[in-house]
């Protein structure tokens, strides 16, 4: 349970670290929190050559809130997205989602950014972007570009990002007035990966009658799972709606038939979570 | 693939060691330092028994390299310690809730709730749950660990301990427990040979 041996870079730029990427190209893996790619260097299961450690990057170290967004720069620790009281006011979801992910310790060094990058199906972060409609902006020493949750996130354990380039930023636009939202899970043991996990945004009119409903799922296919349940006439039928809507897939942790069901009655569950968030 | 120069204030105390770029802080502290109170359980970061605290916060020793933690200030088991040597309030806690049995997981229980203590000093049950949910103990069911966090908060509140982290700790002997492989003494433990990289995989 050791990492094999790599070569270590320390970039104090970012126009250094993307320079480095661009050296080291296939064979170089960026080093931000750890909290995933280091478990993944101890079992072997990776070997990357090249590490480039962007831990010195002190300018993507931020949680900045506009009217429109939260911008969340690649160095911010779980733990800051998670305890940013202006991000929490702007868009509570973010502290709802990042609470669930891990443990405490994990949260002070894995960083918000980084697990969008890993886009591991089972992360939290990944649904709350694509629930948001957000997006990663990814920086190479020829530019940069602006991809959307929906493009991102292109399979199990894989993203948008290419081997020269480094995800900077994440961006979570704000939603519209009138808006809840809530997260819940199901994991066997506290912290453990999710077998099933909701984020849920419900927007409400003036009456309180439903205007927007969308919901994201965790751990029940190879990204997240976006569903709208705009039109379901109650929570219950959002439930079946997104039950039916969502193919998980048997494993060792969980049947198919079992996730299928925490979709149903989570979805329920959270749909009325975040319609009782709207704040008149 | 050259060695490193990594410089840590571990415990008050600063080190500077050479190591190479995969050497984990959990076996940086252990073989590189001697500090064998920092244990290390599964090594891919679920059994929070190598937990520290890097510049106060508490992380996975085995989930950072070394070299990426350069010029940080470390606190281990053995900084939790009271001032004069003795038991510090969590050790204390743990002594008078019978908070260990076989104690192999009690190193990261007692970083973690230190950390967890200076931000919520009178923590609820339910909250010293969560705050050890990371931690896991094979022994004792959770809940006289529980108990010691709850007296542990006790013990602080009536005699507000230093700083772990600020506060040298000029002596770096492993007063953690008093029995177990980490009760060997200092000489018998450099008499042996390095416990080396494969001891563990």
């Amino acid at each position: 349970m050791k990492p094999p041996a790599f070569t270590y870079h320390r970039p104090t730029t970012v126009t250094e670290a993307l320079r480095t990427l661009a050296e080291v190209g296939p064979d170089g893996k960026v080093l931000a929190g750890g909290q995933s790619l280091v478990p993944v260097l101890n079992m072997r299961l990776a070997a990357p050559g090249h590490l480039v450690d962007i831990n010195r990057l002190e300018e993507l170290s931020y949680v900045r809130v506009s009217d429109s967004e939260v911008r969340v720069g690649a160095l911010a620790r779980h733990a800051d997205t998670e305890r940013d009281e202006a991000a929490f006011a702007a868009i509570p979801l973010l502290r709802q989602a990042t609470a669930h992910v891990a443990h405490p310790a994990v949260r002070n060094r894995g960083t918000t950014v980084g697990s969008l990058a890993h886009a591991d199906p089972a992360a939290e972060l990944p649904a709350v972007l694509s629930l948001l409609s957000g997006s990663v902006v990814l920086a190479s020493s020829s530019g940069r570009r602006t991809v959307g949750a929906d493009d991102f996130f292109v399979g199990p354990l894989e993203s948008a990002v290419r081997p020269d380039e480094l995800a900077v930023e994440a961006v979570f636009p704000r939603p519209p007035a009138r808006t809840g939202t809530a997260w819940l899970e199901i994991s066997r043991r506290r912290g453990d990966y999710a077998l099933c996990g909701v984020g849920a945004l419900v927007t409400l009119d003036e009456d309180r009658r439903v205007v927007a409903a969308r919901a994201c799922f965790i751990s029940v296919g190879p990204t997240p799972v976006l569903v709208d349940l705009t039109d379901a006439a109650d929570w219950a039928e959002a439930g079946a709606l997104a039950a039916a809507a969502v193919d998980p897939e048997d494993d060792i942790h969980a049947t198919a038939a079992y996730r299928r069901h925490l979709v149903r009655v989570l979805t329920a569950r959270a749909c009325a979570r975040a319609a009782e968030a709207v704040h008149e | 693939m050259s060695d490193h120069e990594v410089r840590l204030t571990v415990n008050g105390v600063p080190h500077t060691v050479r190591v190479p770029a995969r050497r984990l802080l959990s076996d940086c502290l252990r073989h590189d330092l001697r500090l064998t109170g920092t244990h290390v359980g599964c090594e891919h970061g679920v059994c929070g028994a190598c937990t520290v605290l890097v510049d106060g916060k508490p992380m996975r020793s085995c989930l950072l390299f070394a070299v990426t933690v350069d010029g940080a200030s470390i606190t281990t088991v053995e900084g939790c310690r009271a001032p004069d040597g003795g038991l510090g309030p969590v050790q204390q806690a743990f002594w008078d809730c019978h908070g260990l049995q076989c104690g192999f997981c009690t190193p990261g229980f007692i970083t973690t709730i230190t950390a967890f203590l200076q931000e919520n000093p009178a923590p609820t049950e339910e909250e010293a749950r969560e705050a050890i949910g990371g931690n896991l103990c094979r022994c004792t069911g959770y809940q006289n660990i529980v108990a010691s966090v709850l007296r542990a908060a006790e013990l602080m509140r009536s005699a507000p301990p230093p700083d772990p982290v600020s506060d040298p700790v000029s002596d770096p002997v492993d007063h953690e427990l008093s029995f177990g492989v980490d009760g060997v003494s200092r000489d018998e433990l450099h008499d042996q040979p390095s416990p080396g990289a494969g001891s563990r995989s």
